[in-house]
């Protein structure tokens, strides 16, 4: 089993990895990162305010753990398949969804899902732990049997990996040798469970060898080491090599979501330490560092960020309200004549008593 | 034409979707080298090469899991599980993805895939090879449930499924694999999903089965028709989305229904028929319908299997009951 990966200190410092030379980030990309990373942080951060002013109901925060998201996404192609979680907000912005169509799937609206396949090439959110990973092993076995070199990446919570699905996933990639990237975002905690009560690995990435590929863990608050090692499964993937797990090993800062709280199951301290090592405050220093971007350039972008949460979320608040014709719609491309009696039925019903 | 069991109408119905559509693979536990344990398989690996046809890990819940990611990405898959009485570790992907897709996603994802299984019992076998759970994946919306009794209506209905938009669980009367034969087309063909077949015509009661059940409601139909019962006799097809038009109609005429299936009673098809025909039908009904099914009772081991399955007997009976009421 390989060390953790990490190329950037969290006080700024560069150290290369010659194994992982060719996967650098460019300027631009490094800004580009941090661009998304930080409407990523200012998103949810909007999100959980607006949950608590009754605007939002239950949310996933996913603070704490933008670079796994944003470094592995920015290291795949537009058109590879993309199948998150529900806690992926970075890997979506970088995909191109407009934030306006998250907010609408967090309102509650099904409409904040129709991904249109052609553009998007992403599965919608789904809640089951660890049962999207068999379908980013059959979204790649299909890309390659349609000729196509398009991949797959599929991410997962560390508790996800002691679903049964988590194995069986790895196992068919395994043996069908997939282009498919397992991303395992290992924020320490499951609701409440620790990694620690979740598997006796001493990694999770260490889990691949049982399937016959390759683990690798990286420091998932390092965006450039996300990036690198996501990079290098992805080139493996498309040349044929076969699937890879990863596991960024991050913490999330925030609650499990919005109805849990983190005191009854963990110290103040070390939720503590681990913003010190706050994935973006450590690519803002690379940033200055390498003279990028100046103090008053960063601010600006975490400010237009949160004015954009904002402006988001007001222009879909009052998105019109699904009909009911909308609920029974689209369930088979054809509405039965079962269902078009119900409809009616409910229809009459709700028009003679109004609910 | 040609004379054919519906276990060769299946193998023939996978052979011609393999050979219009490239979209088509064909996979899971033995249905490649071995041509599938009941042999529904047999010889499309060897036709069509191990890239339209080949064999999986033993995991149904992945097998059904990577069938949802492909026909995302476009293909058409059509998985087997071994057995009905194994299907439940894939039950999550089934229920939470296969059926939900569509819907999750307001249409930008459609998952053209079809799920196969032998089912039933009444064949002296081992636990968890004899269920008959249609009524369970017909409570799950977004999923389409067909069950073929006949050669040729295995082969179209199967190719029907295939060329369906939406997941489609079917159900294949094991019992009825190798018996009776019929004549088939050797050309392809397809039939809609949603429609039942009247089988045979009668004004004095409406007896519906499906499935392996045929046999004895079939058996039963000639017998009563025999001794002056005009019965007229259903074979439902599609157990979601049933054909209600046909049901109602049926029964409009006749006032008298029985329904018969191998699943437990309580919460079953029989259930649902029956009470859409009370709701619709009240003022017609000149008997009380009657259902004849499997108990609500674990199936049992062979010594004992024939306490739970119906007989055309049983069938017979019923018939008389509401005949006569």
């Amino acid at each position: 089993m390989s060390a953790l990966l990490q190329l950037l200190a969290p006080d700024g410092a560069v150290t290369p990895v010659s194994e992982y030379a060719g996967y650098e980030m460019s300027d631009e990309q490094l800004q580009s990162a941090y661009h998304y990373m930080v409407n990523a942080r200012a998103a949810d951060e909007w999100a959980f305010s607006l949950n608590r002013q009754g605007r939002l109901g239950t949310y996933p925060p996913a603070t704490g753990q933008e670079a796994n998201s944003v470094g592995a996404m920015m290291a795949l192609r537009d058109d590879d398949w993309l199948v998150p979680t529900y806690r992926e907000l970075g890997a979506l912005l970088v995909r191109g969804v407009p934030l306006k169509q998250f907010y609408l799937y967090w309102l509650g609206n099904e409409h904040g899902s129709a991904y249109e396949r052609e553009l998007y090439h992403l599965t919608p959110i789904v809640l089951p732990i660890g049962s999207q990973l068999p379908h980013a092993v059959g979204l790649a076995f299909a890309e390659r049997y349609q000729g196509s070199d398009r991949i797959a990446i599929a991410f997962v919570g560390e508790g996800g990996t002691s679903e049964g699905d988590f194995h069986e996933a790895l196992n068919f990639a395994g043996v069908w040798r997939t282009g498919t990237i397992f991303f395992v975002q290992n924020n320490q905690y499951a609701i409440s469970v620790h990694r620690d009560q979740q598997t006796a690995s001493a990694s999770i990435a260490q889990k691949a060898a049982a399937y016959g590929f390759e683990g690798i863990q990286v420091d998932g608050n390092d965006v450039t080491a996300v990036y690198a090692a996501t990079a290098a499964a992805a080139a493996k993937a498309r040349a044929g090599g076969g699937p890879t797990l990863i596991e960024g090993v991050t913490y999330r800062i925030g609650p499990h979501t919005t109805s849990d709280d983190p005191s009854r199951y963990r110290t103040v301290e070390e939720a503590a330490t681990w913003k010190n090592r706050d994935p973006i405050v450590r690519l803002q220093k690379l940033l200055q560092r390498k003279g990028l971007m100046d103090e008053a350039q960063l601010r600006s972008v975490v400010a237009a960020a949160r004015a954009r949460a904002r402006s988001e979320f007001d222009a879909v608040e009052q998105f019109e309200r699904p009909s009911l014709e909308d609920t029974f719609r689209y369930v088979y491309a054809e509405m039965p004549e079962l269902m078009r009696r119900q409809m009616a039925e409910r229809r009459r019903r709700l028009e003679r008593t109004g609910t | 034409m040609s004379s054919a069991s519906l276990l060769a109408a299946i193998n023939g119905a996978l052979a011609e979707a393999l050979e219009e559509d490239d979209s088509v693979v064909v996979y899971g536990e033995d249905v490649g080298v071995n041509g599938g344990v009941f042999q529904a398989t047999a010889g499309l690996q060897q036709r069509f090469g191990a890239r339209r046809c080949f064999d999986s890990p033993l995991a149904e819940s992945a097998l059904v899991g990577t069938a949802v990611g492909m026909a995302m990405a476009g293909l058409k898959p059509v998985v087997e599980i071994q057995f009905s009485g194994f299907v439940w570790p894939a039950f999550n992907q089934i229920v939470c993805h296969a059926a939900r897709t569509r819907n999750r996603s307001r249409g930008a994802l459609t998952l053209p895939l079809v799920i196969r299984m032998p089912y039933g019992g009444n064949l002296k076998a081992l636990e968890h090879h004899v269920e008959s759970m249609e009524a369970t994946f017909a409570h799950v919306p977004g999923l389409k449930v067909v069950i073929p009794s006949t050669p040729h209506d295995a082969k179209g209905l199967l190719l029907g499924a295939i060329r369906d938009p939406d997941p489609v669980i079917y159900m294949e009367p094991k019992r009825s694999y190798h018996s009776p034969q019929q004549e088939i087309p050797q050309a392809p063909y397809a039939l809609p999903l949603g429609r039942a077949r009247v089988e045979r015509r009668g004004d004095a009661v409406t007896l519906i089965a499906y499935g392996a059940m045929m046999r004895e409601a079939r058996a039963a139909a000639a017998h009563l028709t025999g001794q002056g019962i005009a019965v007229e006799l259903i074979d439902l097809r599609t157990i979601y989305p049933y054909d209600c038009e046909t049901v109602l109609s049926s029964v409009r005429k006749t006032g008298r229904v029985v329904v018969v299936h191998e699943g437990p009673r309580s919460f079953g098809v029989a259930a649902e028929l029956i009470a859409l025909v009370t709701e619709e039908l009240f003022m017609y009904l000149n008997a009380p319908p009657r259902r004849v099914t499997g108990n609500d009772a674990v199936i049992p081991l062979p010594a004992a299997e024939h306490y739970y399955f119906v007989t055309a007997e049983h069938v017979v009976d019923a018939v008389r009951e509401t005949v006569e009421f």
